[in-house]
């Protein structure tokens, strides 16, 4: 079992290390750093064009570019921006940022679309389940830049009412919360928090609900939750835990593809709210046609993704005694 | 046993004016129709009749585990309490204490996710809540584990029920089912998808478990053989209703209702000496959406007359004791026709009269096998010959590094050979090589050991061309014929793709697809249909119209009818018998049926892990079985018939199919004999280290033991 865990472990981070390298290739094909500088007036002397090409590495071939960077990797330095900032400064806070929002988004969502898609499957073809189909397809149909503006708007309406300010949905909020006590802070981050998450949560939601519903309807119908109920457990306890504990076995997969999903379409959630985090980042390395930053936040939507892959592996292991072999 | 005290005449059961209907697309569907039985204490009722006759749904109706929509009235008496209309809180309480089920299908049975030992303490739990410690639960699971039959009961109850072959998964539902000493224990189907050796095991079992709880029993079932040696009185079902009940013995002796006379009849023998008609009951069980007025049965009844059509009839006493009864309105006409055919056969205690009325009253007839004139044996070219062929399975571990670990002995050295206008039968347990046997054959590429000839051509000489000029001599049959046509062809476009495959022209195409399904006893006009339109028997004659089509030598029949009901079965058995004698057809049958096979074939060969241990004609091998797995596999097999049935002494093989990953070294069989047991040390030693040839034992039949000898066993 644990052999099996780290074998999938060092597949991963060949596949972390193979992910970088191709955006890292493409990003440097692409990317022509220099254009910035040779567009300011007056043009700069040729000796600075040339500084900053050396500064920048744009001297030696990728491949021989991609080591020297991934080796600073190695040594927890992810280079400099073309502007001369550190990457690795930024990186842990707009890592942080963007962490705290999936994390959370995805989380609430789970739970919530197993529970909806269970009680989908149990009253199927009755009202719940419709009202739950209808919420499933409307979300899914509807894109985030348009269902964000509508959690926005609900947020409004609902600050108005209350005659508050409380619900926020600009921005992540402060950074520093140091002069705030434990409560106040966890308060000041919630505010900004909840109305992203729901928008994340609500789209999460819909997708596992769905599959919820599936997996728990083949159950529904197996033969051992006949024996289970001819053994004399009621109809709920048999659902519950011969019923919804089989089901869960596939959702376990479902879950690295959904995480990795959200990561990648984090980008038009942070725009929408405005956060800092590794979306709005990338749009911003692309603007700068910044090798660094791109290849830095391809590096971590990979962790990210390989991780949750592994933490399935170790849910579907856990779930299932027939592979833990 | 605590509990109210019951008088001895309350019934465990008393099912009374039983209906149970679902809603359907076409309509209401009417799956059980006025159905009333009782089961005494301590007594085994036998439920038989074909699939769609509402025997399960009824054991279900008295569970309470029908789906919601399903409507149920009449009333189900459990020791004189009302189940009907009881909550599932309040039937959750009686279900798994007072009344037990053991379900059909034991490879779902179990709950993936948990261990088996959890979940037959689960079954003491839930009902004993406060009163039993969950260390206390765990230790009686494993008793009960050990009571079944399980060896290492303590170590294998930790185990997950992947890791339990299909006879010990059953085995751990039946120990579910009597953890609470239940006063009775519904079985649906308890063997049907195992193995005859297991089934055998499984049915005594069942007996132990009976005799430990002193329960009543009901037992539903298809076969009319598992009924025979096990209940003490019979209910057949027809169309959602009791046709005929009474004592086990009375009923198999003198059936009073046409169906219950044809089903007996439909039934290969394992015991017939010379080769009896199959008697094949036409038609299709009526759609239960809307019943016809009358019989139901009359429409596929030789008997049936005026008075059948107009009325249902009802359940009434044929005999004096009013004990016996049946559904029919010419239960006279039938006694008399009995008592012909006893002046005939001469009245023993068999039921072999009521076998000969079956024929007579269905008027079969015997497919005669030697209708052309057929060369002895010898002198008729081979069409396939198997020398020697093996087939390994590399075992191998690691995606990324694949490395071997081992070698799965599928087919270890198999050879046989088949003449023209001869079929030979292929028997085995399931894992015993057989499917990969003829998988190899069908291939027609080189096996891997040893070596394959069609019709006088090796196959590892074959070129493309040649392969597919060997093809068209050579087709299949494959058994699930649900999943073996397309649903979306029409059957002329199933029937004609070989052609086409083959490259021949559209007109002889058009004109050879009414004479095939004619061939098949379907009608022209039915290739403008889809498979969807047709039953489990009317698609299989599709698939065997299908083969035929390119006109071969040889058909590779893989168990063509064990998907099918036994009254249908009967059916498709005669048409290939037919086919045989009118085409001049050889077949390679594979079967785990030998009552079929008996019937069907000219030679057997019984396969055990990967080689044939006994090959011969069928009557030399059934009548004088020398290898002791062929006595086994005969003895397991229940004969429908009560009173040979209880007479016979059973040989009960101990355990399952050894690994093919690992079989036992010299006779692979040796783990399993009763005979190895009972011999001498020295020659004990001899089974081990020495793996037995097939030797010559007569007239071909020849037999791999170095101890063979005979048993009577049938």
């Amino acid at each position: 079992m644990l052999g099996f865990l780290i074998r999938r472990l060092l597949n991963y981070l060949v596949l972390c290390v193979v992910a970088t390298f191709l955006s890292f290739t493409l990003s440097s094909i692409a990317f022509d750093p220099l254009s910035l500088l040779r567009q300011h007036n007056p043009p700069p002397p040729a000796a600075t064009i040339e500084a900053k090409r050396v500064q920048l590495h744009l001297d030696q071939p990728i491949p021989q570019r991609f080591l020297t960077w991934g080796e600073g990797v190695l040594r927890g330095d992810f280079g400099q921006t073309t502007t001369d900032h550190a990457i690795t400064e930024e990186l842990g806070r707009r890592a942080g940022v963007s962490l705290r929002l999936f994390l959370l988004g995805v989380t609430v969502g789970i739970l919530l679309g197993v529970l909806v898609g269970v009680a989908s499957a149990v009253r199927q073809y009755k009202f719940t389940d419709y009202a739950a189909t209808f919420f499933s397809y409307v979300v899914l149909a509807t894109p985030v830049f348009v269902l964000g503006p509508l959690v926005k708007q609900v947020a409004q309406s609902i600050n108005t009412a209350t005659g508050s300010e409380w619900l926020q949905f600009t921005g992540e909020g402060p950074n520093d919360l140091s002069q705030l006590g434990w409560l106040e802070g966890f308060g000041e981050r919630l505010r900004y928090l909840i109305v992203p998450t729901v928008t994340i949560a609500l789209i999460q939601i819909a997708y596992y609900s769905r599959y919820q519903r599936s997996a728990m309807l083949d159950v529904l119908g197996s033969d051992f939750l006949r024996t289970a109920q001819a053994k004399g457990l009621t109809r709920r306890r048999a659902f519950f835990k011969h019923g919804l504990r089989t089901a869960l076995i596939p959702m376990a997969t479902l879950f690295a593809f959904g995480f990795g999903l959200v990561i990648v379409g984090g980008v038009f959630t942070e725009s929408i709210f405005n956060w800092q985090g590794m979306g709005q980042w990338l749009i911003q390395g692309i603007n700068d046609q910044d090798t660094n930053i791109t290849a830095t936040v391809t590096l971590f939507v990979a962790v990210c993704v390989l991780v949750s892959g592994w933490l399935s592996d170790v849910l579907y292991a856990l779930l299932d005694p027939r592979i833990r072999v | 046993m605590s509990g109210p005290v019951t008088e001895n005449d309350t019934p465990v059961l008393e099912v009374t004016d039983l209906a149970v209907s679902f809603p359907s697309e076409a309509g209401t569907v009417q799956a059980v129709r006025g159905l009333s039985y009782r089961v005494g204490r301590g007594e085994v009722l036998g439920i038989a009749g074909e699939s769609g006759s509402g025997k399960s749904v009824s054991s279900l109706a008295v569970m309470g585990l029908l789906p919601p929509q399903a409507r149920i009235t009449g009333s189900i008496r459990f020791q004189g309490q009302q189940l009907l209309g009881l909550s599932d809180v309040q039937l959750a309480k009686i279900r798994g204490r007072r009344v037990a089920m053991v379900f059909q299908d034991p490879l779902s049975a179990l709950t993936p996710v948990y261990t088996v030992g959890d979940q037959i303490a689960e079954a003491l739990l839930v009902h004993g809540k406060g009163r039993i410690s969950r260390q206390a639960a765990a230790n009686r699971a494993v008793e009960l584990l050990d009571l079944v039959g399980i060896p290492h009961a303590a170590q294998r109850a930790k185990a997950f029920p992947h890791e339990f072959s299909g006879g010990m998964r059953q085995r751990a539902v039946i120990a579910m089912a009597i953890a609470n000493d239940p006063d009775l224990i519904i079985a649906d189907e308890p063997t049907t998808a195992l193995d005859v050796t297991v089934q055998a095991q499984v049915l005594e079992v069942l007996k132990t478990a009976q005799e430990v709880t002193g329960a009543g029993i009901v037992i539903i079932t298809h076969d009319l053989g598992v009924v025979a040696g096990f209940a003490d009185r019979l209910m057949v079902m027809y169309a959602g209703r009791a046709v005929e009940t009474g004592q086990v013995a009375e009923v198999y002796q003198q059936p009073r209702m046409p169906y219950t006379l044809g089903l007996l009849g439909s039934l290969p023998r394992l015991d017939a000496t010379e080769k009896l008609p199959l008697v094949p009951i036409n038609g299709q069980p009526p759609s239960l959406v809307d019943l016809p007025e009358g019989c139901p049965f009359a429409p596929r009844c030789p008997m049936a007359v005026d008075a059948c059509l107009e009325a249902e009839p009802e359940l009434s006493a044929v005999d004096s004791a009013g004990e016996h009864h049946a559904a029919c309105v010419r239960t006279a006409e039938l006694a008399a026709t009995e008592a012909a055919a006893e002046e005939i056969e001469g009245v023993d205690a068999s039921n072999a009269a009521a076998i000969e009325a079956a024929v007579e009253v269905f008027g079969a007839e015997v497919v005669q096998a030697q209708a052309r004139d057929l060369a002895p044996r010898e002198q008729r070219p081979t069409v396939l010959r198997v020398d020697e062929l093996v087939k390994h399975y590399p075992l191998n571990k690691g995606t990324v590094f694949k490395r071997r670990v081992g070698t799965v002995h599928a087919v270890d050295g198999v050879s046989f050979e088949i003449r023209e206008g001869e079929t030979l039968g292929l028997v085995g347990e399931s894992g015993c090589g057989k499917t990969t046997t003829l998988m190899e054959v069908l291939g027609l590429t080189p096996p891997s050991g040893g070596a394959i000839e069609v019709l006088g051509r090796d196959v590892s000489t074959l070129d493309k061309k040649a392969r597919r000029a060997v093809r068209r001599d050579m087709q299949v049959v494959f058994q699930d014929p649900m999943a073996s046509l397309d649903p979306r062809m029409p059957i002329g476009d199933v029937l004609a793709e070989p052609m086409q495959v083959h490259g021949l022209d559209a007109e002889h195409i058009r004109k050879r697809i009414p004479q095939l399904l004619d061939l098949v006893g379907l009608r022209a006009e039915h290739a403008d249909r889809y498979p969807a339109e047709f039953s489990g028997g009317q698609r299989q004659r599709i698939g065997i119209a299908r083969a035929l089509a390119l006109e071969p030598k040889l058909l590779v029949l893989d168990e063509p009818v064990s998907a099918l009901d036994v009254s249908i079965q009967a059916g498709v058995i005669n048409l290939l018998d037919q086919l045989k004698v009118e085409l001049g057809l050889s077949y390679l049958f594979v079967a785990h049926d030998l009552s079929v096979v008996r019937h069907i074939a000219d030679r057997v060969a019984v396969m055990y892990l990967g080689r044939i241990v006994e090959i011969g004609t069928v009557d030399t091998v059934f009548g004088n079985p020398l290898h002791p797995y062929t006595q086994a596999l005969l003895s397991a097999i229940p004969l429908p018939d009560p009173v040979k049935e209880r007479q016979r002494e059973r040989i009960i093989l101990s355990g399952d199919l050894p690994s093919p990953a690992d079989p036992p070294s010299g006779c692979r069989f040796r783990t399993r004999c009763f005979l190895h047991t009972t011999l001498p040390e020295s020659d004990r030693a001899r089974c081990v280290g020495e793996q037995p040839e097939r030797v010559g034992h007569g007239q071909d039949h020849e037999v791999a033991c170095h101890f063979a000898r005979s048993k009577q066993v049938v």
